[in-house]
């Protein structure tokens, strides 16, 4: 690559295919997971545009034209007194209504399984663990590629998925839908590649957690103890914890299922003598702790991003610490809530129920406790603290929502509506993606050492914000008004709803905007490698380790092991306008004096 | 320019504090006794929801504008833990989701405990159609009840999971197959309300919403009683046109010679050949008709997926000559 040219780093130390391919160190494998995940969110992202395409409209927008009239009825066709009301009376084809519940599974299901599970841990959490830990490599490098090419491999499974069949379940896979075949009860789609993908992408997830438990245990440096760690260590230690116990209960879930439909094992399908409802206790044992698994590391990045964008120490350490902790394990108590009118046992129901209000203190106790952080700090509104602050407000709503799901008489009328799409959404996108975007923005110039366009980052996040919102927030309406799930089209609700058509348009619209902000990213990014200013050591005045080595990393991170101290203490740190960064002055200058202050560019 | 309709409050934002029957921004209107107790546990959550959200947004804009970063400015300094904050910021958000869940548990157990005397209406889902079958007999594709009386719903499902959402009732529950699962309600107010599958069954999800019909005081019994005699009274043509709407047909087989949805088109059908999957032909007459209801599994027509359930033991006698009758009319 030329894009990083002066001094030796990870990035110009070895060249060629195989030196990537074959290559052992955390951040070149980190590059390429960043590479790879980008690829499949955008491929997901593209089956929610056209999901939201298809639902702008009642009855067939861009899919599910009768042959006799394949062009969608232009505006100007239309009387102008039409209203959505009184559609017109197009029945739409079985093939229309199969591609829309293909795009919202595939959707779900990349999104789920390829982006948002691996994508901070495998990111961000492979780059920077080790330059956290002051260490060369996470324990365990050659598990760590293995790692990267089961991603690869199940997500292989996925596109061959799509040109196979598809998949028409729902990223939920509940029987006996997923299991029959040849009878009433079936589908037809690629359940088994499905499935094994998934298994073989649990397999990585599985190797990434031990590989991180491993790293943190092992290779902390002398002097940091478990409270000098980074939150975002104990965010990836606490995630870690979760794949390790939760995701193995997947791989067996989904085996037996590929089981169920090949050779008819008689566990989940009725009609073979199954249980349907086990089906889906056995999935959302994992399928809850994973809700974590996505969210615990973001947590620890908006933990980082506040307190350096702050200029302040983290309020309550310990509590955030431990809360990230509590919510692994709480975590995995939870999970029934996700069936409350699925036929469990009211006394079920109640216990699920009871447990659930608790999960959600430990996240209230982070949220106040990254407010105090800011009291009185000095705060800069860069990019990535951009995306802190959004988090705060998506994932603040996403979390308060999440209060009329856990109450059982309200949860039975909003579940499985779009209440819940708009609930996890605020979560799943506003809370773990709007993360990540704040970690891809405040560790760019390390991971690149470029700088990119900092107003256009924050315009983009701006122009997120509102897109975001207006998407999601909508649909938030569109649940309590009694709008289902999963539904191709919403013609034969509109005589009692008509709302609900400008309520879908609204989305819609939104959908795109978020779309066109997150292509403003990606092209600023990309910008960044060719024209970017080279970054400094210390660009945003963190005292972590990983801000002491210089950016891009050399290949071995440290020539001498950095020295630690507390991570949240920002004094003596003191911005140098010809850097462009932060540099150490401490009345000790032997030990600030090292490759700390040189900055990439000399 | 089409006209974009809005929620049918008076008030757009109107999130009152007692739950309104006639419905606001955010709940439709109400027509279940159990649908009052949901409504105020929605909005005391949703109060509770809105003020936190209220000060997370209040604290943050402050923070930034009061402490935002000035040239040569420096954090103040202030202590980085309190275990009392901590302990506070705990505590009240775990006495008001205590409180949270008291509400929703008194509701829940009024939704769960069935009264004795409930008047009882089995439910039958398949793709992608409902089937209420009351006392006498008398099938509906809609949901008819009495007001002011407790119903209970005996629900099953014959081949994948569905959910029935009554919006208006607050109420919904999943339908399982090799199982039966229960739901109860006492309706307030007269008028028809919608009826939704709310679990993912498949191509036709989205078709699978019909009506509940609440009869005024008195009524339904002469409802039921006329339905059936009519139904008893038809001429098989007529009974044969009405299953095949009422029983599913028509959600799968369309009649106009053009369209193909999940299964054959069905015009004109009859005396001609048809060719299966498996290269096999066979005349398409009374016999053929009456196999391919009972055992739809045993000819599969060419280009065409085995998912037809089979209606054996669903359909007397009478109403499988019916339905036979009735695709024989279709010239």
């Amino acid at each position: 690559m030329s894009l990083v040219g002066g001094s030796d780093n990870y990035l110009t130390h070895t060249r060629g295919f195989r030196s990537w391919a074959l290559t052992l160190d955390h951040k070149r494998i980190a590059v390429m997971y960043m590479v790879g995940v980008s690829a499949t969110f955008l491929l997901g992202g593209v089956f929610a545009l056209v999901v939201r395409t298809e639902l702008a409209t009642p009855g067939p927008t861009i899919m599910g034209f009768p042959a006799a009239e394949s062009q969608p009825p232009s505006a100007e066709n239309q009387p102008a007194a039409s209203s959505p009301a009184s559609p017109p009376a197009v029945e739409a084809t079985a093939e229309g209504k199969n591609l829309y519940n293909h795009m919202f599974t595939l959707h779900g299901t990349v999104m789920i399984f390829l982006v948002i599970i691996p994508g901070m841990p495998a990111i961000l959490g492979n780059f920077v663990l080790p330059l956290m830990l002051g260490a060369k490599d996470v324990a365990f490098p050659r598990l760590n590629l293995a790692s990267f090419y089961l991603w690869l491999f199940g997500a292989i499974f996925f596109v061959v998925v799509l040109h196979t069949g598809g998949l028409d379940t729902g990223w939920t896979f509940y029987t006996p839908y997923s299991t029959g075949q040849g009878n009433s009860a079936a589908t037809n789609t690629s359940i088994v590649l499905a499935v094994l993908g998934a298994f073989i992408l649990g397999f990585s997830s599985i190797a990434t957690g031990i590989n991180f438990i491993v790293t943190t245990h092992t290779l902390r440096p002398p002097g940091m103890g478990w409270f000098k760690m980074t939150l975002f260590m104990w965010g990836l230690y606490a995630t870690a914890i979760i794949q390790v116990l939760a995701t193995p209960v997947l791989g067996i879930t989904l085996l037996l299922l590929a089981g169920e439909r090949v050779l008819k094992l008689g566990i989940f399908d009725p009609a073979l003598g199954g249980d349907p409802i086990l089906f889906q206790h056995f999935f959302w044992f994992y399928s809850h702790p994973a809700v974590y698994i996505m969210i615990l590391p973001g947590m620890g990045i908006i933990s980082e991003v506040i307190s350096v964008f702050s200029r302040k120490h983290i309020f309550g350490y310990r509590f955030i610490a431990f809360s990230s902790v509590a919510i692994a394990l709480w975590g995995f108590l939870v999970w029934g809530h996700h069936m409350f009118v699925s036929g469990m046992t009211p006394l079920a129901a109640t216990i699920f129920s009871a447990l659930t209000f608790t999960v959600a203190i430990p996240s209230a106790v982070k949220v106040f406790n990254w407010l105090a952080t800011m009291y009185k700090g000095s705060i800069g509104l860069a990019t990535p603290m951009c995306y802190a602050l959004m988090f705060l407000v998506l994932f603040g709503i996403g979390g308060l929502t999440g209060l009329f799901l856990g109450t059982l008489a309200v949860d039975v009328h909003v579940t499985d509506t779009y209440f819940v799409v708009a609930h996890f959404h605020y979560v799943m996108f506003g809370g773990a993606l709007v993360a990540l975007l704040a970690g891809l923005h405040y560790w760019w110039p390390k991971i690149t050492g470029r700088m990119y366009n900092d107003r256009l980052g924050q315009l983009a996040a701006f122009l997120l914000f509102v897109g975001f919102n207006l998407t999601f927030f909508p649909q938030f309406v569109l649940g309590t008004r009694g709008m289902p799930r999963r539904y191709y089209d919403y013609t034969k609700l509109l005589e009692r709803h008509p709302e609900f058509s400008t309520l879908h348009m609204l989305s819609t619209i939104g959908a795109f905007l978020t779309a066109a902000a997150l292509f403003l990213v990606l092209f600023y990014l990309i910008d960044s490698l060719v024209r970017g200013r080279r970054a400094p050591a210390n660009p945003w005045g963190g005292a972590t380790l990983e801000w002491q080595c210089s950016s891009p990393p050399p290949h071995d991170n440290f020539p001498t092991p950095p020295p630690v101290g507390d991570p949240y203490d920002y004094s003596g740190l003191e911005y140098d306008p010809a850097l462009g960064g932060f540099v150490r002055r401490s009345p000790d200058a032997d030990r600030s004096g090292g490759p700390s202050l040189v900055p990439s560019s000399g | 320019m089409v006209m974009l309709p809005l929620p049918q409050s008076t008030d757009l934002l109107s999130c009152p504090l007692v739950a309104q029957a006639e419905g606001s921004f955010w709940l439709p209107p109400r027509a279940s006794t159990v649908a009052s107790s949901v409504d105020t546990a929605f909005y005391f959550v949703f109060w509770v929801a809105a003020f936190f959200f209220l000060l997370i947004v209040t604290l943050l804009v402050v923070f930034v504008v009061r402490y935002r970063r000035r040239p040569g400015g420096v954090p103040e300094p202030s202590p980085s833990s309190n275990t009392r904050l901590e302990i506070l910021w705990s505590g009240v958000p775990l006495g008001l989701v205590i409180v949270m869940f008291a509400l929703g548990f008194a509701s829940y157990v009024d939704m769960r405990f069935v009264p004795a005397d409930a008047y009882e209406i089995r439910v039958d889902a398949q793709k992608w159609k409902w089937t209420f079958r009351y006392s006498n007999g008398y099938e509906d594709d809609n949901l008819h009840v009495p007001v002011d009386e407790p119903v209970l719903l005996i629900m099953s499902s014959r081949d994948v999971i569905h959910s029935l959402f009554v919006p208006a009732f607050r109420l919904k529950q999943d339908l399982v197959p090799g199982r039966y699962t229960r739901m109860w309600f006492r309706a307030t107010d007269p008028g028809e309300y919608d009826l939704e599958c709310a679990e993912y069954c498949g191509t036709s999800h989205s078709d699978m919403v019909a009506k509940v019909v609440v009869h005024p005081q008195g009524e339904f019994d002469s409802w039921l009683r006329k339905s059936q005699e009519k139904v008893q009274n038809l001429p098989p043509l007529e009974l044969g046109r009405r299953l095949f709407g009422s029983r599913g047909c028509a959600v799968c087989h369309a009649l106009d010679g053009v369209t193909v949805k999940v299964g054959p088109n069905l015009k004109g059908l009859f005396g001609k050949t048809a060719r299966f999957a498996d290269g096999t032909t066979a005349t398409v007459n009374e016999e053929y008709l009456r196999e391919s209801i009972v055992n739809p599994s045993a000819k599969i027509v060419e280009g065409f997926r085995d998912q037809m359930p089979t209606f054996q033991g669903q359909l007397s006698a009478k109403q499988i000559d019916a339905l036979v009758e009735y695709v024989k009319s279709l010239k």
